[in-house]
């Protein structure tokens, strides 16, 4: 019972890790230019899919450094073309727009590789358990965990040490400050969405070796990660991470005893939440 | 519009209903595609009620409209056997609902409101998944159907006769869109267009507005929820999906599609999406990226709605 309880936990806190890196990058955008990205999920799966490519060439270290790279600047170009004309809009607008993306994108990965859950290979070393009585505790999970903690503490340093970062966090308060003080914020925005979009790619590499590569692998990490944000608190890159994390947890060990809620169960700590504190965990009052 | 135009353009629509049965064969099209395109534009003419008279964006309205669905599948299959019984649970279930989790999110505005929603409504998406023994799971509920309805005097054969249930649906249409109409032409209504407009001046007014948002919420949910049973009753099935965040975005793009702004927008919305999808899905299996680009073009090029484009065109 404890060992089962406590691989729950474990798998809880790696789907955690997931959720948290899928909300931090839909957080960042949320907050600086006020899109909910639906499509966020839609990009996650480019990303693993571009490092299934990228295995057979430059193995799974170089997919695992350049998929990422490359979905940021798919989403680079997405920002450019598709939801630049959208700002100063009714957000009503822009999530319609990623909305139709997400469609557009899950389907595309469908066509192009196949409906079947394809297998994703990691290093040999990686997989194998790395104690008899924890069996849970593959490298590759270890490694999974250790890569998000060094995802987040430099996303951290990004935004609180560089100067992007700097505009990036006064942008997320007063963008119209910041561009009155003569920071190009459409290049701002961009850059920010690419950053975005940078970790959506890197969790749908990290996804792809943990659950298998298919299709609809975004559409099922999505809603969770809306949740993150909500109980942790829009506008809280904090926040995001705890609730990334709560309901990770919380998910893995209702597992364990009724494993038909695991999914229901984040719903019902956000209806919890919400009406104690309507702000979510770590959320500033009055911002939204 | 002046008053005269826009009578007549009322006229014209429930002309245009009345007699739908009779001429859609001749233009390639089928009675229960009609009864689909009417179910559907009741459910975006509700969603409109919020969104456009509101000026709240709720992307969770097919939670209140699955419930509606499963409500009424629910109680055919489990309880009685009775089309009217059907309704009445659906619409409970959606209403009460609705108010319980409007009275959580009602403080919250814009985007934030938008994702409580969707979130929101992929609670019951997963119970009509998970509970398998009760709900048929991913599988769906199906083994029951809807019946002929009796009225004392006769019976309606809903059932067999696919006319009659197009009657029914424009009936339950016609009431639920009447009492949207009059609430809109109330002081009630009159305030949450003030609301809409600029909910500061409307607080400073001395108007409770969260209280007004969260009653168009639930009225808004409780016509959704009528939608849902008469889809349920139109498949004669309840789809888990019909609860899902994917089901909700359609609703919101019928209600752009056709003019947030204009009363009857969101019918002409869902008369071309519905004959859209109809067409798309029997030609290829890449539907999904059609209806993602048809999406993504709407928002780019035709934002103000087919509706919201002849207005301004007839506006000097």
């Amino acid at each position: 019972m404890t060992q089962l309880l406590l691989f729950n936990l474990f798998n809880g806190l790696i789907i955690g890790a997931f959720y948290a890196l899928m909300a931090l990058g839909l957080s960042l955008i949320l907050n600086l230019s006020g899109v909910i990205n639906f499509a966020h999920g839609g990009f996650l799966a480019i990303g693993g899919y571009l490092a299934y490519m990228l295995i057979p060439y430059i193995g799974f270290w170089g997919a695992l450094a350049v998929a990422p790279v490359l979905t940021a600047g798919l989403g680079l170009v997405v920002e450019r073309v598709l939801i630049r004309p959208l700002y100063g809009r009714d957000p009503l607008y822009s999530l319609l727009l990623t909305f139709g993306l997400a469609f557009i994108l899950e389907d595309g990965t469908r066509y192009i590789w196949g409906p079947a859950t394809l297998p994703f290979a990691v290093p040999g070393w990686l997989s194998s358990p790395l104690s008899n009585t924890l069996f849970f505790l593959t490298g590759y999970r270890m490694f999974m965990v250790a890569l998000v903690v060094v995802a987040v503490i430099g996303l951290f340093l990004i935004l609180n040490r560089t100067r992007l970062g700097m505009r990036i966090r006064a942008g997320t308060l007063d963008l119209e400050t910041v561009s009155v003080l003569g920071v190009n914020t459409r290049i701002l925005r961009n850059l920010n969405f690419g950053l975005g979009i940078y970790l959506a790619g890197l969790a749908g590499v990290l996804a792809a070796g943990m659950l298998g590569l298919q299709p609809t692998i975004g559409s099922t990490l999505i809603m969770p990660s809306f949740v993150a944000i909500i109980i942790g608190g829009l506008g809280s890159l904090p926040g995001t991470l705890l609730g990334g994390l709560l309901i990770g947890v919380a998910s893995g060990v209702t597992t364990v005893f009724f494993p038909s809620a695991s999914e229901a169960v984040i719903y019902v700590i956000m209806g919890l939440v919400l009406p104690v504190r309507p702000r979510g965990l770590l959320g500033e009052e009055g911002r939204f | 519009m002046n008053t005269f135009g826009k009578r007549a353009a009322d006229i014209a629509v429930w002309l245009l209903l009345l007699s739908m049965p009779y001429w859609l064969n001749w233009i390639g099209g089928y009675t229960s595609l009609g009864s689909r395109v009417l179910v559907l534009a009741l459910a975006a003419m509700s969603l409109n009620f919020l969104l456009g008279f509101t000026g709240v964006l709720s992307f969770g309205h097919a939670a209140y409209f699955g419930l509606g669905v499963y409500g009424a599948a629910l109680t055919i299959k489990y309880l009685t056997p009775s089309t009217l019984a059907g309704i009445a649970v659906g619409v409970i279930a959606g209403t009460v609902a609705a108010a319980i989790i409007g009275a959580l999110i009602v403080r919250l505005r814009g985007i934030y409101f938008a994702m409580v929603t969707i979130a929101f409504g992929q609670v019951f998406y997963f119970i009509a998944y998970r509970w398998n023994s009760v709900t048929g799971g991913d599988d769906g509920l199906s083994g029951w159907q809807r019946l002929p309805i009796d009225l004392g005097f006769t019976t309606v054969d809903i059932l067999g006769n696919d006319k009659a249930f197009y009657y029914l649906v424009l009936a339950c249409f016609a009431i639920a869109v009447a009492i949207m109409a009059a609430l809109l032409r109330s002081p009630f209504g009159r305030t949450l267009l003030a609301i809409r407009e600029n909910e500061r001046r409307a607080r400073f007014l001395g108007i409770p507005v969260d209280r007004h948002i969260w009653l168009s919420w639930v009225i808004s949910c409780l016509f959704v929820s009528l939608a849902g049973t008469l889809y349920a009753f139109l498949n004669n099935f309840a789809d888990p999906h019909d609860l899902r965040w994917d089901q909700s975005g359609d609703f919101v793009i019928m209600a752009v599609l056709g003019g947030m702004r204009v009363f009857w927008g969101p019918l002409i919305g869902a008369a071309i999406f519905v004959v859209l999808q109809d067409y798309i899905s029997s030609e290829t299996a890449n539907w999904m990226s059609f209806i993602g680009l048809f999406f993504v073009l709407v928002v780019l090029f035709f934002p103000r709605g087919v509706l919201g484009l002849i207005q301004r065109r007839a506006a000097p």
